[in-house]
């Protein structure tokens, strides 16, 4: 049976996991829907409404790596920690998946995109592991194992796929063995906007910046006006950034000062923080979600599925059922343990590739901070 | 955005469409539109009515300033571009939305230069949100290059890509960036008008030999669905519009995405040296598409 381990750390977070298929499948990745039920303990852990998933989930652990509040992480002080934990990680997740080394197949690496240091510190636990147990290494696309994995769990057949974190902002949709992207952020990512607007009002970032907004807006409710920038099925974040950071140093200000609290125009109410954090999702999410009904209108598709660490956010997932229902169509989306970066999306996407005959030999275990989506043949599907 | 309506429930019109006698045939349902076929005032004029319904999954206050934005912008533009009723020396202003500076106003460069090209306004109604226009006969230009004659001479399709390519230089001579080129945004209308700067870019192309043989792809292109459009004069506008266009047609037609040059080629003719400046400006943002960090 084939059981792939797979390392994951293009950011800060470090993850390892362990992933089994189960024999007599297709070279299609499994559909939850066509495999006999697995008594698996591994699965009571997981959340879904699918009953019986074939593939086997025998770990899945992570570290993440938090700056303190106001500062991001920086490339030498994630890849440290990578290398601090990448060996009690696997040892933890050997342990726990109760699996042999003569069990595993190969070892699947995140071969990009990401940042450069913290990449290289976990190619080379991948490559040590490589030699030291004699498996081959599959290098995998960091975005493809997000799609791949949010589709194994989800049983989304052919979806559009939102692809939304730190370092991502992608509209994809499947054509002719390629992950196409179909629209995009032209500056910077959804997720980093949000990480650089909570740095600004010292919004810690423990768990994730991104969930400690989503906290505070809950309790906002003045919409402010921030620029609102679609173009086609593209999207561009930079000078919404600029603006409402413009509004929280107004904000400080105005509090600092003895000019009393910064009032809403029309409705007279004390503009907060937690106003600030509603307009800035509101906004962006909103942005997000016409991208991808733009995208699925573009297509032809009913389906989509959210992935990557921004697309934990329940307030997205909200707007986006609400948008895939207005269309007659679905959305699938999964939680923290498979949408914020991982180690077993890692193992899913390689050990597919495996599979297919894919091999990434020693001399060209290499990583890049630049790998597009669109680079990688997709030759398990139709 | 031509695609073929999921099964929907009845969408009720916005009045004053609800109590009129018409008939009502949804086309398309888009991203952010309801398309339907109807006339307009009397039974002999095709009228295509875009309804941009509420959504519910945006903040009101947003959704409101976005649509009232986008049908205003989408029928200054459409009005602008055709000429249609404006006298040349600013009555463009007429339909000037308040609220919104900068849009070009006083500027009449560019009034009817795509006159057939795009469709006509009829009327509009911006804060229930809807927008009749000339109905354009044929079929987008996406499912033209889909049920193409494939062992046709490839010179049909390159003809059709240097319209696509002329009739986009031509918008933005006018000023006007269009924000959402896709070939589901553009029509391919079999007949020409004579008289119309379609019929004078037809003839032009025959006086340099272009003359289509058959393929189905022939047609004047048609430019629909302004509702992201501005008036713009920038290079990086421009090119950005291009970016979007170049990405909607690789990832829509990937076996033609080669010869997407083609539509490159005729914008820089059309466009003349301004055209140069933006091809390359094109360069850097294809750039930044690719080399922009791609990190988490």
């Amino acid at each position: 049976m084939p059981v792939a381990i797979g390392l994951e750390g293009s950011a800060n977070k470090l993850g390892v996991g362990i992933i089994l298929h189960p024999p007599h499948q297709t070279a299609d990745p499994p559909s939850p829907h066509d495999s006999a039920h697995s008594d698996d303990e591994a699965f009571s852990t997981r959340t879904q409404k699918h009953t019986s998933p074939p593939v086997q989930i025998l770990a899945n652990l992570r570290h993440t790596y938090n700056s303190p509040p106001g500062t991001g992480f920086l490339p030498k002080d994630t890849a440290a920690h990578h290398r601090r934990w990448v060996v009690r990680l696997v040892k933890q997740a050997m342990k726990q998946a109760k699996v042999q080394l003569e069990d595993i197949d190969c070892i699947c690496y995140t071969k990009g995109p990401g940042m450069g240091a913290p990449l290289g510190s976990v190619a080379i636990a991948a490559r040590t592991l490589s030699q030291l147990w004699e498996k081959p290494l599959v290098g995998v696309n960091h975005c493809v194992g997000h799609i791949e994995m949010g589709r194994a769990i989800t049983g989304a057949d052919n979806p559009v796929v939102l692809y939304v974190s730190g370092g991502n902002t992608q509209v994809i949709a499947y054509s002719a063995q390629r992950y196409r992207i179909f629209g995009e952020a032209l500056d910077i990512a959804v997720g980093n906007c949000l990480d650089r607007f909570a740095r600004v009002l010292n919004i810690p970032n423990d768990p994730a910046p991104g969930y400690n907004i989503e906290q505070l807006a809950k309790k906002g409710k003045v919409l402010l006006e921030l620029p609102y920038a679609v173009k086609g099925m593209d999207v561009s974040f930079s000078g919404i950034l600029a603006r409402v950071e413009e509004m929280a140093r107004k904000l400080e200000t105005s509090q600092t000062s003895g000019g009393g609290p910064w009032k809403d125009d029309e409705s007279g109410q004390p503009i907060t923080k937690e106003d600030l954090c509603f307009t800035l999702q509101e906004t962006v999410y909103a942005m997000l979600v016409e991208i991808t009904e733009r995208a699925m209108a573009h297509v032809g598709a009913s389906q989509v599925l959210v992935v990557g660490g921004v697309g934990c956010n329940e307030r997205l997932q909200q707007m986006m059922g609400m948008m895939a229902a207005e269309r007659g169509g679905s959305v699938f989306a999964t939680d923290e343990r498979f949408c914020i970066d991982n180690g077993i999306m890692i193992a899913h996407a390689g050990l597919i590739a495996w599979r297919m005959g894919f091999r990434t030999p020693l001399e060209e275990s290499t990583f890049t901070q630049r790998f597009r989506t669109d680079e990688v043949l997709i030759n398990w599907r139709d | 955005m031509a695609q073929p309506p999921p099964q929907q429930p009845l969408r009720t019109l916005p009045p004053p469409f609800n109590t009129s006698a018409e008939s009502f045939e949804l086309i398309a349902q888009g991203a952010e539109s309801l398309l339907y076929r109807t006339t307009f005032l009397s039974p002999a004029q095709p009228a295509a009515l875009k309804v941009r319904p509420q959504k519910t999954w945006r903040h009101p206050t947003l959704d409101k300033r976005l649509t009232r934005q986008r049908v205003l912008a989408e029928a200054r533009v459409l009005v602008k571009l055709s000429g249609e009723g404006i006298v040349a020396g600013g009555g463009g202003r007429k339909v000037k939305d308040p609220k919104k500076k900068n849009d070009g106003g006083g500027d009449n460069g560019g009034v009817g230069a795509l006159r057939g090209l795009v469709p006509a306004v009829l009327a509009l109604d911006w804060e229930r949100g809807w927008l009749v226009t000339e109905w354009i006969d044929g079929v987008t230009v996406k499912l033209g290059i889909y049920q193409r004659d494939l062992a046709a001479d490839e010179g049909v399709l390159r003809g059709l890509l240097g319209r696509i390519g002329r009739v986009v230089g031509l918008l933005h001579l006018a000023g006007v960036v269009h924000g959402d080129l896709t070939t589901s945004n553009m029509m391919l209308r079999p007949t020409r008008t004579p008289g119309t700067n379609a019929d004078a870019m037809a003839r032009a192309e025959e006086e340099r030999g272009e003359v289509e043989v058959e393929g189905g792809l022939e047609g004047d292109i048609v430019l629909i669905d302004f509702g992201l459009a501005t008036q713009s004069v920038s290079d990086e506008d421009r090119a950005v519009d291009l970016y979007v266009l170049e990405r909607a047609f690789g990832s829509t037609h990937p076996k033609e995405e080669g010869q997407f040059d083609e539509v490159l080629k005729a914008y820089g003719e059309s466009m003349g040296k301004p055209g140069k400046v933006v091809l390359r400006r094109l360069e850097d943002v294809r750039m930044r598409g690719r080399k922009k960090s791609m990190l988490g």
